[in-house]
């Protein structure tokens, strides 16, 4: 069953990832952004990691991709013709991940025992809630890399400040 | 397997029951907007269908139904078929987690059923943000595919405003949370039990008046409704992102626009009034009846929000497109914060039981 699900889950992340790039309709790459956001917070769920799931589909979907949306109707680009010149560079990423991923997934396949967080994060979350358990490692355990992360949040909202006030000043005088 | 049916088909039963009432509501809620507005202006309102104009719905619903469907030339057929979807489904979705009536259960063939919530997941409040955040897909695409100015005026207004708004709702909930220390708007509705003072918009440690106050503000600008209805003024913009829709398509954006006030409406009264809390302590009918006094209660508490939308639109004027973004960038999300961070404080001062 659980099987399953993964298998749907993955086969359409895999083809609306693929669609995003493919497709020339830039409305049409960000539907499938949007369904691949949903089937990511679906796998999620299947993990029992509900928390994730919810704030997966808040911040990506809700407020991410409505960003995107809004610029392509802003520049209201119906077709995007501007592919060009960026083949190799693409195969050469491309053949690099591929080989990252494949090799990962080879070995992965060999290495039978299973990961060791599974199994903790099952007893962690029959105690506590999924939330509450994700809140406490977070504000101990994983302190120092939450401050880390919130203090680069923090330097580039200063940026974007300073960005946008430079071009009021100028203007003004 | 047998288990699994019987559970299946007491929740298919539980959400038809419950799609059946939203949507007898948002009927009756056509009605008493019109009616009410009428009365705040010394008018009748709708007098002609049935007596007092009380059939006045199933008119306009016949109407809306049979009306030609007309799909402007030069739009993107395909996006504009799925925007008014996209619209309605979020809007409905999110009842599965509201708690109508007391958390009890009933035995029905030797398995347990909650029939008052159709499903108690402990991520619930961020179960339905997620969902409300992709109504405005169906607004934003609605207004891009049906190729008119106006829509797309109208879609980028809300988009923006959706985004900005959107924030405020979800900080000024987070105040209640931080109180009732979970996620599930059953415990927070059971936490609030034993009289109007235990309700979290008068709690102990610090009342979240604040939070309340902006919540209800948000959710009017979230639900487009007047003094924010910006993407759809009509002196402005026809009728905003909707103006190319026509028969049931522009059904669907109606319905969905209701439903979300209704929405809104129960999860300021779960979150902030005590949901199907009696504001006295315990219950004056006997206790096998209990239930219907926690329905009443609810329905109550969320019709006064629904009047209170009506109320609004009677009274106040229609806000600037600059005046909105200021109000709810600088005055909403500092008070917001302010409140987090007091409520923090309190509960940490505080804590409970």
């Amino acid at each position: 069953m659980a099987q399953a699900f993964f298998l749907y889950f993955a086969g359409i992340i895999v083809l609306t990832s693929v669609l995003v790039v493919a497709l020339r309709n830039p409305v049409y790459s960000a539907i499938s952004l949007l369904i691949m956001f949903f089937h990511v917070a679906g796998l999620y769920v299947t993990l029992h990691a509900e928390f994730l799931a919810a704030v997966q589909i808040i911040v990506y979907t809700g407020a991410i991709l409505v960003l995107y949306l809004f610029v392509v109707m802003l520049l209201n680009v119906k077709r995007e013709e501007r592919y060009h010149a960026q083949f190799p560079l693409a195969a050469l990423l491309g053949v690099t991940i591929l080989t990252e991923g494949l090799m990962l997934t080879l070995n992965r396949r060999f290495s039978s025992e299973p990961l060791p967080l599974s199994g903790d994060n099952g007893a962690a979350d029959a105690a506590a809630g999924n939330t509450e358990t994700i809140g406490e490692v977070l504000y101990s355990t994983y302190l120092f890399p939450f401050e880390v992360a919130s203090l680069i949040l923090l330097v580039a909202m200063i940026g974007a400040i300073v960005l946008a006030k430079k071009d009021i000043t100028a203007r003004d005088r | 397997m047998a288990e699994l049916g019987l559970k299946l088909a007491f929740s298919v039963a539980q959400i038809a029951v419950v799609m059946g009432i939203v949507m007898l509501t948002v009927m009756f809620l056509t009605l008493a907007e019109r009616k009410v507005l009428g009365w705040m202006q010394d008018r009748m309102g709708p007098m002609e269908v049935g007596p007092y104009g009380v059939l006045q719905p199933i008119a306009d619903g016949l109407k809306l139904f049979f009306k030609e469907d007309i799909v402007p030339a030069g739009a993107n057929k395909f996006l504009f078929s799925l925007a008014p979807i996209l619209a309605l489904v979020p809007a409905l979705i999110g009842f599965a987690v509201i708690p109508f009536g007391p958390n009890q259960t009933v035995e029905l063939f030797g398995r347990q059923f909650q029939p008052f919530v159709i499903s108690d997941i402990n991520i619930g409040i961020l179960y339905i943000l997620a969902f409300t955040s992709i109504g405005a897909y169906g607004i934003i695409l609605g207004g891009w595919a049906s190729n008119s100015k106006y829509s797309l005026l109208g879609g980028l207004r809300s988009a923006a405003q959706v985004i900005s708004y959107e924030l405020n709702v979800g900080l000024a909930i987070v105040g209640v949370l931080l109180l009732a220390g979970s996620l599930s708007l059953v415990k927070i509705t059971e936490a609030q039990a034993g009289g109007f003072w235990h309700w979290y918009i008068f709690a102990f440690p610090f009342p979240q008046i604040f939070a309340f106050v902006v919540y209800v503000i948000s959710a009017v600008a979230e639900t487009n409704r007047v003094p924010f209805d910006l993407p759809e003024a009509e002196s402005e913009l026809v009728a905003g992102f909707f103006t190319e829709y026509s028969g049931m398509r522009f059904a669907f954006f109606f319905l969905a626009e209701y439903a979300n006030m209704i929405l809104v409406s129960c999860i300021a009264a779960a979150l902030f009034l005590g949901g199907w809390n009696a504001p006295y302590p315990g219950t004056l009918l006997p206790e096998n009846l209990a239930w219907v006094e926690g329905i009443v209660w609810f329905a109550a508490k969320v019709y006064f929000f629904l009047f209170l939308f009506f109320w609004l639109r009677a009274t106040l004027p229609r806000l600037r497109y600059d005046q909105l973004m200021r109000f709810g960038w600088k005055v909403m999300l500092p008070i917001a914060l302010g409140n987090i961070l007091v409520t923090a404080i309190a509960a940490y001062l505080f804590p409970k039981g």
